[in-house]
């Protein structure tokens, strides 16, 4: 109880098994208030769902109407004497249930799930990973040496940081057109918007944390006899390696975000055009089961890095 | 006013015989480190700080020398210079004859912080001078071993420096820069972040060393005892502008050992420094001597004890 207690002040001190009961609570708690909205009819349930349209000519089976139309409709009925129409409660259609959602997402890994990037939501989604994944590398390998250039050689950070720091206020999708027009329709725009979404971050980045090291780390390998190349390879890359570790993290999320522009340019493809036709078709448990799905891999990826971030850097004290 | 107790002490200038002999084969040497009218100035928007005014010294072959001086007289300045991690504004300096520019592995230093190489184990920081002189990995490998040994940590050599306590990360920064073989060690206050018997430790350990290998010590320290018991000569700085004020023989005979601490020639060349210490302060803003600090009694349990 103390224990309890302490975890919420500044601060204050947690215990393992706080930690774990906290963070099973941090995904229980939304999904019981989900279920408590979807399942329990007295909850929200704003609409009804027409189950038997009786008497009234322009109501269908399956229809969803406001509850106070609903109620219009059937006092109007049961004054003409007319047969009374039927419906049960229920939320408006872009909030299926967990079940639905969950049916959906099932549904989409078995081998009766329905083939083409528009209908399938896996296959939509390889897609997208291969979209990020060589946007980040190929930003990678040129933000990356860049940045660190930028960080630990002045004369380099003097003619490189303007153009990026002024490219870098220019909106990705600013360039949507303009790749487009050189890259063609189909995958490298899509892959250049990513790149140029997060090349110009990742340099300043880069080049901030390279800045920040220990400079004592510096002075220490000059007096040792360290210069030029070897400094950079045997004192400033190790010494950053940690923090520039983590910078990619945080930049891997960052392509991440440019993802929807990317794939709306050119042929739409991907997760963001498999979630805008379904949206389209009304079919929300397939939108959701869609975004649990960047979400459980995006958190899953971003806990795997993190895991082998904390055993690759034992030396850094704060994560070991 | 000269201290009463000082009467009876002998004149801190009179070297034993012994200290003499010795101090005379030292000034035979060359100088392996020259400072040549070295002034330093900091200039900051309109600040203009003269940290360093003309200094003019010479280290000899061998020799340990300790810096001391109040405060902000430029002490790290002057050490740093040495370095050539710091350009002086005028002058230059020499080693053995020749202008330095930049650091070197001639020159290695110990600072004041731990500047271990955190994501390197012990041994791989003290092969880490040693690789960059060219020497191949398993050569440097057996070197830091050898470094270790005589540091006594070769238990540790697969331990990160997180791992070690300051006064072992120091030990290790010290085998670090020696390993890489500098002709002049450098430490700048060095063991100021160490408790008293880790400290008296640490200065016999390094003047142990220094007794077996041809290495030149500059010390900084502000601590006199720990100046006095280290230094063959103590070069004195005063503040604003950071001038030499005395050059000291230290009287004491060698191998140096803890009982010296209580010698009269030790407690002379002390009250001596200090004296000249107190001297500086007097023109200073803060005056130890008479620290008045304008605060309220906010206490009611009074010093006196009933
Ligand atoms: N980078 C700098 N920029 C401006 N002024 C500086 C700089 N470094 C040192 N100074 C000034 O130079 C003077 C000497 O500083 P220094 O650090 O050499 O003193 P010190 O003798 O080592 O003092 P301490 O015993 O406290 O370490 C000080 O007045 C300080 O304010
Ligand atoms: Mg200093």
């Amino acid at each position: 109880m103390q224990g309890f207690l302490a975890s919420w002040r500044l601060y204050g001190r947690t215990d393992r098994m706080l930690r774990n009961i906290f963070g099973i609570l941090a995904v229980l708690l939304p999904l019981l208030l989900w279920s408590a909205v979807s399942y329990l009819p007295f909850v929200w349930h704003p609409q009804v769902l027409i189950t038997d349209p009786g008497g009234e000519e322009y109501l269908e089976t399956g229809m969803r109407m406001n509850r106070a139309d609903f109620a219009r409709a059937v006092t109007e009925m049961q004054e003409q004497h007319q047969p009374v129409p039927q419906g049960i409660p229920s939320n408006p259609v872009y909030l299926p249930s967990p079940g639905d959602v969950l049916s959906a997402f099932v549904h989409a890994f078995t081998s009766s799930a329905p083939v083409g990037a528009e209908h399938s939501i896996t296959q939509a989604f390889a897609h997208s990973i291969r979209i990020i994944f060589w946007g980040f590398v190929i930003s990678s390998v040129m933000g990356v040496p860049l940045g660190i250039m930028c960080g630990s050689i002045p004369a380099v950070a003097r003619l490189v940081e303007p153009a990026v720091d002024f490219f870098r206020y220019l909106p990705a999708p600013a360039f949507g057109a303009l790749a487009v027009a050189i890259l063609g329709i189909y995958d490298a725009p899509k892959i250049a918007i990513i790149v140029i979404g997060t090349l110009f971050q990742q340099i300043l980045v880069i080049a901030n944390t390279t800045r920040k090291l220990d400079f004592s780390l510096v002075e220490a390998s000059r007096t040792l006899g360290a210069k030029g190349l070897r400094l950079l390879f045997r004192v400033v890359i190790p010494g950053i390696l940690p923090d520039l570790y983590r910078d990619q993290r945080i930049l891997l999320g960052w392509a991440w975000t440019y993802l929807i522009v990317a794939e709306l340019i050119g042929t739409s493809s991907g997760i963001t055009w498999f979630i805008t036709q379904q949206a389209r078709y009304q079919h929300f448990d397939n939108v959701f089961a869609a975004m649990a799905l960047i979400g459980i891999v995006g958190l899953g990826t971003d806990m795997v890095l993190g895991v082998v971030g904390r055993k690759l850097f034992t030396w850094k004290r704060e994560n070991g | 006013m000269i201290d009463h107790v000082e009467h009876a002490l002998p004149d801190y200038r009179i070297l034993p015989p012994d200290v003499a002999a010795r101090m005379e084969q030292i000034k035979k040497r060359d100088y392996v480190l020259e400072i040549d009218r070295v002034t330093k100035v900091f200039t900051q928007k309109r600040n203009r700080t003269v940290a360093l005014d003309s200094i003019e010294f010479g280290v000899h072959r061998r020799e340990l020398v300790c810096v001391v001086g109040p405060s902000g007289c430029g002490k790290s300045t002057l050490i740093r210079i040495l370095a050539g991690l710091e350009d002086a504004t005028e002058g230059r300096i020499l080693m053995d004859g020749k202008p330095v520019r930049g650091p070197g592995s001639d020159r290695g230093m110990v600072f004041q912080k731990y500047t271990l190489f955190p994501w390197l184990d012990v041994c791989r920081n003290v092969m880490f001078g040693i690789e960059m002189g060219g020497v191949d990995r398993l050569e440097a490998q057996r070197q830091a071993m050898q470094w270790l040994q005589m540091i006594g940590l070769e238990q540790f050599a697969t331990a990160y420096p997180h791992q070690l306590s300051g006064g072992m990360q120091q030990r290790v920064a010290i085998a670090r820069a020696l390993a890489a073989s500098p002709r002049v060690l450098l430490m700048d206050e060095s063991f100021s972040a160490l408790d008293a018997q880790t400290r008296t430790k640490m200065q016999n350990y390094l003047m142990e060393i220094w007794r077996k290998i041809d290495i030149t010590i500059v010390f900084i320290t502000h601590d006199l005892d720990e100046a006095i018991y280290l230094a063959d000569r103590i070069l004195v700085l005063k503040p604003h502008p950071g001038q030499v004020e005395e050059v000291i023989e230290v009287p004491l005979s060698r191998p140096r050992r803890a009982e010296q601490m209580t010698s009269a020639e030790f407690l002379a060349t002390k009250a001596h420094l200090e004296g000249l210490i107190r001297s500086f302060g007097a023109s200073d803003d803060m005056d130890e001597d008479e620290v008045t600090i304008d605060l309220p009694l906010l206490t009611l349990v009074t010093d006196q004890v009933e």
